[in-house]
């Protein structure tokens, strides 16, 4: 599967140009407010004709100016999760689910009410109104809604925006399961970090219109250029990580990384699970030997792949940690003592750890570590 | 007891009232729906015209709108003379007549709250069920219509509620024949003219008002209803 985009639109002084593709997982659009990810979706969807341009799911063409086609939405078979649910107010839960699929060609349905419902924990809710919904039951029928309607390829639009933490965190693994099982290939729009570390597949960055990165997701947060866009505090890179054990006596759980162990406090993860990691770059410090007589417990030996010297005091670095990428932003002073440069053989100490915890109310928690 | 002693011309003139009211409401319905959606929604050439002829009725004297209606619907106006020719209905000094007038008179009022109706609704709702794969006409009988019927109640009643009431246009138009085009309006005004009168008067102004009391009633039920459906309660 894959779909292609390539559109220009111009709404007043917006310029959109965005040109990128997207295959199968879940795909992040991700950029600030109004760097024009919404509109990309809506002309996905076909709810907004742009003035140029071409757009593909797995070959079938939905729009291409220059040959005058223009699917229109409802032909469309593009799936949409928008921001605030949508859900038809004067139908039942049963009737919105089965609202899209009723319309679906007999022969092109491949999801059926009893399993959406089931893959949603929504049995319980069939019968209620739309507006005896809570926020997050809301936002699983829109899901479950879209995905009867067996669409080609699924568009969420910020479908966590309205949600408090704990009801993010109780939907969060609804749309994981999405990803890995419905096998709809997912695009994704975001501006939280969080999320796409939790949720990407690949990234695809957009800023003031246009598509500035596109790629898997750990190498375009590892990117050293693009780490303004995420913003001095957040940016910062993930890592993947599998749960080695638990040590009961300083309530610890390990983890291996590519680049070596680490200690966090106790996850409450299964020996064998697999997580991803947030490590933000003005978390790591770097040593140019093996650290002693620190508190920090996690230091991972790894190399500077790339070095970017910043306005004023700070410097980011870009470092390799048995193949994964972690970014680290110390001073330029350090980098100077240290005689800091790409190629180097460092050790990176990483004093914060982010990561979610299954099934717990936060859905995103950081140690001090 | 002469308050329940109604006479037979009394009985016709009711009859005659919640049938004319009837129909003219129930009957302009579809038009005024139509309307309505061209008002709101409408990006066209004379939709300020088109709002202007829809409101004229309802700032114009009702002597004014029935003698334009005499002239255009009567036997030898070009409307109605083309109707009688071609499929023999007659509006002319008949009840037809009257519920014409009384039509056209609730149109106005029809038409605003059924466009308050439709601005009401939610085009995102639309939006969102173009994307399930619902085709135009479908969107509209499925989500938009069901969603603008608070205003729709509201507008049935408005007219069926100024049909009852309408005396000028009525009395211009088809005159107060006793039995053919007398309402309970223009009948209590002829029983208040003749001496005597004054007790048949009285019958049909307390028939009046409770006739007025249900339809407010009714229409409280049902936009109630309505209001929670829309809100999805």
């Amino acid at each position: 599967m894959s779909l292609e985009v390539d559109i220009e639109h111009r709404l007043g002084a917006f310029r959109l140009q965005a040109r990128f593709t997207a295959r199968a997982g879940l795909t992040v659009l991700f950029g600030r407010s109004g760097a024009g990810k919404t509109t990309l979706v809506n002309v996905i969807a076909g709810l907004l004709r742009p003035d140029r341009g071409r757009i593909a799911v797995d070959g079938s063409v939905l729009l291409d100016t220059e040959r005058g086609i223009f699917v229109p939405r409802h032909r469309r078979r593009v799936g949409y999760v928008f921001q605030g649910s949508r859900l038809f107010p004067h139908l039942s839960v049963r009737q919105n689910l089965l609202y899209g699929h009723w319309f679906t060609p007999r022969s092109e349905r491949r999801e059926q009410l009893d399993r959406v419902v089931a893959l949603l924990g929504i049995g319980a809710l069939l019968e209620r109104r739309p507006g005896r919904l809570s926020g997050g039951e809301t936002q699983r029928v829109a899901l479950g809604r879209a995905l009867l309607a067996s669409p080609r390829l699924l568009l969420m639009d910020e479908p966590l925006a309205a949600l408090d933490e704990a009801r993010k965190a109780e939907i969060l693994p609804y749309i994981e399961r999405l990803r890995d099982e419905a096998g709809v290939p997912i695009v994704y729009v975001s501006h939280s970090l969080p999320e796409v570390v939790r949720l990407a597949t690949s990234l695809v960055l957009l800023e003031g219109g246009a598509v500035v990165a596109e790629g898997a997701a750990a190498e375009v947060m590892g990117r050293l250029d693009l780490s303004a866009l995420f913003g001095a505090r957040e940016a910062g890179a993930f890592i993947e990580a599998r749960v080695l054990g638990h040590d009961a006596a300083f309530g610890l759980t390990r983890l291996a990384a590519a680049g070596g162990e680490l200690r966090v406090p106790r996850l409450d993860l299964a020996v064998g699970s697999r997580l991803r990691l947030r490590i933000r770059a003005r978390d790591v410090m770097i040593a140019d030997r093996p650290p002693q007589g620190l508190s920090a417990l996690n230091a991972l030996a790894g190399r500077i792949a790339a070095l970017r010297l910043e306005e004023g005091a700070i410097a980011e670095l870009a470092l390799d940690l048995g193949g994964e990428r972690v970014l680290a932003r110390v001073t330029r002073q350090a980098v100077h003592d240290l005689a800091l440069a790409p190629g180097r053989e460092i050790y990176a100490v990483i004093k914060s750890i982010t990561f979610e915890r299954q099934n717990a109310a936060a859905f995103e928690e950081s140690s001090e570590i | 007891m002469f308050l329940l002693d109604f006479r037979p011309d009394e009985i016709t003139a009711i009859k005659r009232s919640r049938r004319g009211a009837t129909g003219a409401a129930a009957g302009s319905l579809p038009l005024g729906i139509l309307t309505a959606l061209l008002l709101a929604r409408g990006r066209f050439w004379g939709r300020g015209a088109l709002d202007i002829l829809v409101h004229l009725p309802l700032v114009l004297p009702p002597v004014v709108t029935g003698y334009v209606l005499l002239l255009l619907f009567g036997r030898h106006g070009p409307i109605g003379h083309f109707l009688e020719a071609t499929i023999g209905v007659v509006f002319a000094f008949r009840w037809t007549g009257a519920a014409l007038a009384s039509a056209v008179m609730g149109f106005p009022l029809m038409v605003r709250a059924i466009r308050l109706g439709i601005e009401a609704v939610d085009r995102r709702l639309e939006e969102a069920a173009g994307t399930l794969g619902a085709p135009p006409l479908w969107v509209f009988f499925t989500v938009t219509l069901p969603l603008m019927l608070p205003g729709i109640i509201a507008g049935t009643i408005l007219a069926f509620a100024r049909s009852l009431g309408e005396f000028g246009a009525t009395i211009t138009f088809v005159s107060n024949i006793p039995g053919e085009t007398e309402t309970v309006p223009t009948a209590i005004f002829s029983l208040t003219q003749v001496p005597g009168g004054d007790a048949g008067a009285l019958r049909l102004t307390l028939v009046a008002i409770l006739l007025s009391v249900v339809a407010l009633v009714a229409s409280e039920v049902a936009a109630r209803g309505a209001a929670r459906r829309v809100a999805g309660l």
